[in-house]
């Protein structure tokens, strides 16, 4: 980080402390209300969560100031995320067990 | 002795200094380990009819509520340390890494007295599939905060003569145990609502 970013990281570090603050009050005031559906509750829940994330990995982390090959390592684990989230859903349906199955039969 | 390279200077390839590419690729593994833990959860909360399957959870909002803050405040106090460092401060180096010490014991001392009154209650990981991946994960997190307190002791004692030595090699230490530390609060941040809030 040039300091000239560093000034500039300076300058917001506490601004983002105390938004993280006021975003866990958010948190615990949104879990209290009734949404009226439990997925909307648990949908604005994780949205708030994203933000304090985005915030922390982004000016903490220094993400939004990263050089081109941390993004391409967390775009790559992204995307093995990704398969590994899916791989049990997708065995549970079914259509990776046929596959297997039927590939051992053959 | 040979000379470990690019400890202080940036690689030409990957514009970084060893040790962030290290911490990066590390953290990147850590993704996929607590992104299985939540798949895990999801999978075990779709699974059954009702959640928490015994139907009270027995956490404290409150207690969590402070952890919360406490470590989004270490990690705001881990990031000034770093600072300090970069502008010659090491008064405040010392003063700001300390207080992110005290803040990972604080953590670690809640936590523990949220685990003894579950295991007083006789809720153990066994009692049912909330409890068996609330114990799996907030122990998983807690073991990265202890190992996290380590680390930053280490810096912060013992470890802070290289400041003499090499003070820009030095910093970098400071700044990738400082990514470390965040990730453990970005964790935190979203075990938060899943486990204790949205049930």
């Amino acid at each position: 980080m040039s300091s000239h970013n560093l000034e500039h990281s300076k300058s917001i570090y506490f601004k983002i402390l105390l938004t993280l603050f006021v975003l866990t009050l958010v948190t615990v005031g949104a879990s209290f209300i009734e949404f009226g559906s439990m997925a909307v509750g648990i949908a604005v829940g994780l949205l708030i969560a994203s933000v304090k994330g985005t915030l922390v990995a982004g000016n903490f982390m220094h993400l939004f100031d990263e050089v081109k090959s941390i993004y391409w390592l967390l775009i790559i684990s992204a995307f093995f995320f990704i398969v590994v989230f899916f791989i049990p859903t997708l065995w549970d349906a079914n259509l990776i067990k046929a596959s297997v199955d039927t590939w051992i039969s053959e | 002795m040979i000379e470990i390279p690019y400890n202080v200077q940036a690689r030409e390839e990957t514009g970084l200094y060893n040790a962030k590419l290290g911490v990066w690729i590390f953290l990147a593994s850590e993704i996929m380990l607590f992104g299985g833990l939540f798949s895990a959860y999801i999978l075990l909360r779709i699974g059954s009819p009702v959640w928490p399957p015994s139907g009270e959870t027995h956490l404290s909002i409150p207690l969590a509520t402070l952890n919360t803050f406490n470590l989004i405040l270490s990690s705001w106090t881990v990031v000034k340390s770093w600072v300090a460092l970069k502008e010659n401060d090491f008064a405040g180096f010392k003063k700001f890494m300390g207080i992110t010490l005290l803040c990972s014991i604080v953590f670690l001392v809640i936590k523990y007295f949220e685990y003894s009154h579950k295991i007083h209650l006789g809720i153990y990981p066994s009692t049912d599939n909330f409890f068996g991946i609330y114990y799996t994960m907030t122990g998983l997190h807690g073991l990265h905060i202890i190992g996290g307190l380590i680390l930053n002791f280490y810096l912060w004692g013992p470890g802070a003569n290289m400041w003499q030595t090499e003070p820009e090699r030095f910093t970098n230490r400071v700044e990738v145990a400082g990514l470390y530390w965040h990730f453990v609060d970005l964790v935190w941040i979203f075990l938060f609502p899943v486990l204790y809030l949205l049930n």
